[in-house]
């Protein structure tokens, strides 16, 4: 297992250099251009000298080069150096900036995780723990009220997409009834218990349109692989033997139901880190996802680069746990 | 009893004073909330250019003399404005001295000099700095400082209007000692400093998220001890422009947002809820149609739209191109896409009032089907079976493109249905804006490269004088590959005439004769039809009834008197 972990790693090294000049290609390609928001009043020759400033009179090799060095070397450096406080060198390089804001692109990321990590991962903790309950009771009770109405729920949430709920749940629970509020507070600070409630009731709509999503597709699985499970012949044997129907349910079927749907899980994980970019727009939460979003607009290519290329390693390294993950719970299989 | 009594008056006295302090007391009255659908990216307008950050950094640092609301220049950190009268511009229209107003404070606490505007020029003009607002040092030699209350201005050619440099919103004054180690290519690097510039302003940054949030205080140093009345500014961003209206005329989340631009019927639904109101001011901007003077056949391939390509087969007629703008009717276009925030207009200049021309309003604000038809029917433009005009084999069919936007596309809409009305066929066509303004000559989309017969933007002019504005439309500015496609001539209109008054505008100082040479030049330019102007466009923004002494002000920042705005009691 070990080797064959390293392995994997071993391989992801070319096929992420692959991906990150490919992301860097289109990009370039891409008929984009940083002063394209600018008011019509900066003429032409000025906005020559903002593109030279920005390193864009340079070929495109050169370019890619350079944001190699900065991604792979200065960066790493820098946080090394943030987080032990030695200095290396002189403590003067490039780094990847933003063009947009001119800061650098990792101070933003940064600064913009925490928001992501809290209502987009909090969502999809939430839609785990709802939508497991309801797939295991709707395949063991298939075709009852029960499994209808979840099914029926389920696809309701699967199909209508985000943008949608997140406005009807504004229009309800901020028009209508002012129970939530409509645009996120990024400058609310957890200090006391009142803005700790103030925190909690911010974060339920967009959580809740989230966690409605994310349920929905991880109920399906869950009630295919139970119903997939129960008609096996272990499930029989269990029965047989007397033991508990507790028991056969939780322990005998779950478990094994679970091989897959952990699998899922795993695999969904990086779409935590890319935001929910049309949710966290809806409700201005200031997350990665809405940073993503600016920057293709405002064609602030150094941070769509990098944000696209922080979510390609995540899905490489997302699809190396889930192997390893059904390795560990399944004992038939073996990649050795 | 006589206690009681002075007790009394003394209460009432008091009771009284607070009564009229309460409106002019720094810090009384809260926080104010505005809201930009796009946010803030930088709060350095040098580092950005855009309108966004220009406006929001307008409320920190300041240039030392700005535009009112009417379009006239006040002093802000001078004490008068330099003209020829008072000495202060030089009878050979070679330099101009501004006197600083004595014991003005950055917001640190230190003494704001000369020094600090001479400083701010060499940011701007150094070397690799990309300064998006270099074109405001344009014609600048030198700038020095006889004394710390001093800055002599120096120009390499006698300057006519001279109000450039460190005027309007667009050139404020940054602080020395914070940017000293900011300049040329360093500047990026400086990051606090350009995401909390110390300014002479009301307010003071406090916290910034770039492309989010920002937070204001007062400036404890402000000038004027009584203001500003509010104790804070948030200023967030994001979202689109109609929910931010929403915000500030519905829920009444927020007291201002910037630029509503909103179709007409969805604001007036909003301001129906009654929590606020629009604040709309007429600038320069002008949504006009371009007219392609070279031919755009995409048989040319590369050539097209060149001085290569030769006049465009049809649009070169005079006739074909006033019966175009004959035939449309600017008043539904308006209604449809503008409401209070357009009015119809048949002039590229359209504002101010000294200089705008009223020369051509009477043929051309008006829609005139049959004249346009005849014009037509005289030219021997006949029409085809398929109701198309023709002439020698060539129809009268056209490319138009423009900028994605839902106004746009419904204006394309409604002037197709114009234009076939005189037996003219349009095929439509729209671009992402950051394309169709990117300016990437790789792209075959840009304006600038204009490769359709007709095209539709808006385009304005900083300040109140368009000298520079009118010297776009010279022959040497076409945009080609000769010059990279930078040009900003998007007609390629060229007539020698109009080359030799814009060089008359440049040397004439006085300015009823400017007005009168700016009205002329203008009305060439409708006249021979280098393009259409349509509509002029206002700046629209939304108020919270809530807030006192917004002035809405289209020739600098919108937030440019954010010092003497108030919470209504």
């Amino acid at each position: 297992m070990f080797t064959y972990t390293l392995r994997r790693l071993l391989f992801a090294i070319p096929t992420l250099l692959v991906i990150s000049f490919v992301i860097f290609a289109l990009l370039d390609l891409a008929p984009s251009d940083p002063t394209g928001d600018l008011p019509l009043t900066i003429p032409p020759e000025v906005r020559e000298q903002i593109r030279a400033s920005l390193g864009l009179d340079q070929p495109f090799l050169i370019r890619y080069m350079k944001w190699l060095q900065q991604f792979f070397i200065n960066e790493p450096i820098n946080i090394f150096e943030s987080l032990t406080g030695w200095q290396v060198g002189d403590g003067q390089r490039m780094r990847v900036l933003s063009w947009a804001t001119r800061s650098p692109v990792v101070d933003l990321i940064v600064q913009r995780m925490p928001q992501t990590l809290w209502v987009v991962g909090l969502a999809y903790l939430f839609g785990i723990l709802i939508a497991i309950p309801i797939g295991v009771i709707s395949a063991y009770k298939q075709y009852s009220i029960f499994d209808q109405i979840g099914t029926f729920i389920s696809m309701v949430g699967y199909s209508v997409p985000t943008f949608f709920t997140g406005v009807v749940l504004i229009v309800i629970f901020s028009s209508y009834l002012q129970w939530f509020p409509s645009v996120y507070d990024t400058n609310l600070q957890v200090t006391n218990v009142s803005t700790f409630l103030a925190q909690m009731r911010q974060m339920v709509l967009p959580v809740a349109v989230l966690a409605l999503y994310n349920a929905s597709q991880i109920t399906r699985f869950v009630r295919a692989s139970m119903l997939d499970n129960l008609h096996q012949d272990y499930v029989r044997t269990a029965r047989a033997k007397g033991v508990k129907e507790k028991a056969v349910l939780l322990i005998h079927v779950l478990r094994n139901s679970l091989i897959p749907v952990v699998t899922v899980i795993a695999l969904g994980v990086p779409t935590i880190f890319s935001g929910a970019i049309i949710t966290e727009q809806i409700f201005r939460v200031n997350g990665l996802g809405q940073l993503l979003i600016t920057a293709v607009q405002g064609a602030d290519i150094p941070l769509v680069q990098t944000l696209t290329f922080i979510f390609a390693v995540l899905i490489v390294l997302f699809n190396l746990i889930a192997d390893v993950l059904y390795g560990i719970l399944d004992p038939r299989i073996r990649y050795d | 009893m006589k206690n009681i009594k002075l007790l009394l008056a003394g209460t009432v006295a008091a009771l009284a004073f607070a009564g009229s302090a309460a409106h002019a007391e720094r810090g009384s009255d809260g926080d104010l909330k505005i809201i930009f659908w796009q946010a803030v990216s930088t709060l350095n307008p040098f580092l950005s250019g855009g309108t966004k950050e220009v406006y929001s950094s307008s409320m920190v640092i300041e240039p030392l003399a700005r535009y009112d609301e009417k379009g006239e220049l006040v002093p802000t950190l001078v004490t008068e404005i330099p003209t020829l009268e008072n000495g202060g511009v030089a009878k050979d229209l070679l330099s101009m001295t501004w006197k600083l107003k004595p014991d003005l404070k950055w917001s640190d606490g230190t003494a704001f000099t000369a020094a600090d505007v001479i400083f701010t020029w060499k940011y701007c003009t150094a070397p690799d700095g990309g300064c998006a607002q270099a074109a405001q040092y344009e014609g600048v030699k030198n700038v020095e400082a006889p004394d710390p209350l001093t800055v002599k201005i120096t120009f390499e050619e006698p300057k006519p209007y001279p109000y450039s440099a460190f005027v309007g919103a667009q050139s404020p004054i940054i602080q020395a000692a914070q940017f000293k180690d900011c300049v040329g290519a360093k500047a990026p690097g400086c990051t606090s400093a350009n995401f909390g510039p110390i300014g002479t302003g009301p307010f003071v940054v406090k916290d910034f998220k770039p492309n989010d949030v920002v937070t204001f205080v007062a400036n404890k140093n402000y000038r004027d001890s009584a203001k500003p009345a509010f104790a804070s500014v948030t200023l967030k961003g994001g979202g689109d422009a109609p929910s931010a209206a929403r915000a500030v005329l519905e829920t009444g989340e927020y007291d201002y947002a910037w630029n509503v631009q909103v179709e007409p019927e969805i604001l007036a639904t909003m301001v129906a809820a009654g929590k606020g109101h629009l604040e709309t001011a007429f600038g320069t901007n002008v949504e006009r149609i371009n007219l392609n003077w070279y031919n755009a056949d995409p048989k040319l391939g590369d050539k097209r739209s060149t001085k290569e390509a030769g006049p465009h087969p049809s649009l070169s007629d005079p006739a074909v191109r006033r019966a175009l703008s004959l035939a449309i009717d600017r008043e539904i276009i308006d209604e449809a896409g503008y409401g209070d925030a357009g009015k119809p207009t048949c002039n590229i200049v359209p504002a101010p009032e000294a200089v705008t021309s009223t020369k051509n309003d009477s043929w051309c604000l008006k829609q005139d089907i049959e004249g346009a038809n005849k014009l037509l029917e005289d030219a021997g433009w006949k029409k085809g079976p398929d109701g198309i005009r023709a002439k020698n084999g060539v129809r009268l069919s056209y490319l138009y493109s423009t900028s994605t936007n839902s106004v746009r596309q419904a204006t394309q809409e409604l002037v197709k249905d114009m234009w076939s009305q005189i037996g003219v066929q349009a095929e439509l066509r729209n671009a992402s804006a950051s394309v169709f303004f990117g300016g990437d000559p790789a792209s075959p989309d840009t304006f600038q490269k204009f490769y359709a017969d007709v095209e539709m933007y808006t385009n304005n002019f900083d300040g109140t004088d368009p000298e520079k504005y009118l010297a776009e439309w010279l022959c040497d500015k076409v945009p080609g590959p000769a010059n990279g496609w930078q040009g900003q001539n998007i007609p390629r209109y060229c007539n020698p005439e109009y080359d030799k008054l814009v060089g008359e505008l440049s040397k004439t100082a006085d300015l009823d004769k400017r007005h009168e040479l700016s009205k002329r030049l203008n009305d060439m330019l409708t006249e021979e039809g280098a393009h259409i102007p349509l509509i002029h466009r206002g700046n629209p923004s939304a108020a919270s009834n809530s807030v006192a002494g917004i002035k809405m002000n289209a020739w600098d920042s919108e937030l440019w008197n954010v010092a003497d705005w108030s919470r209504k009691k």
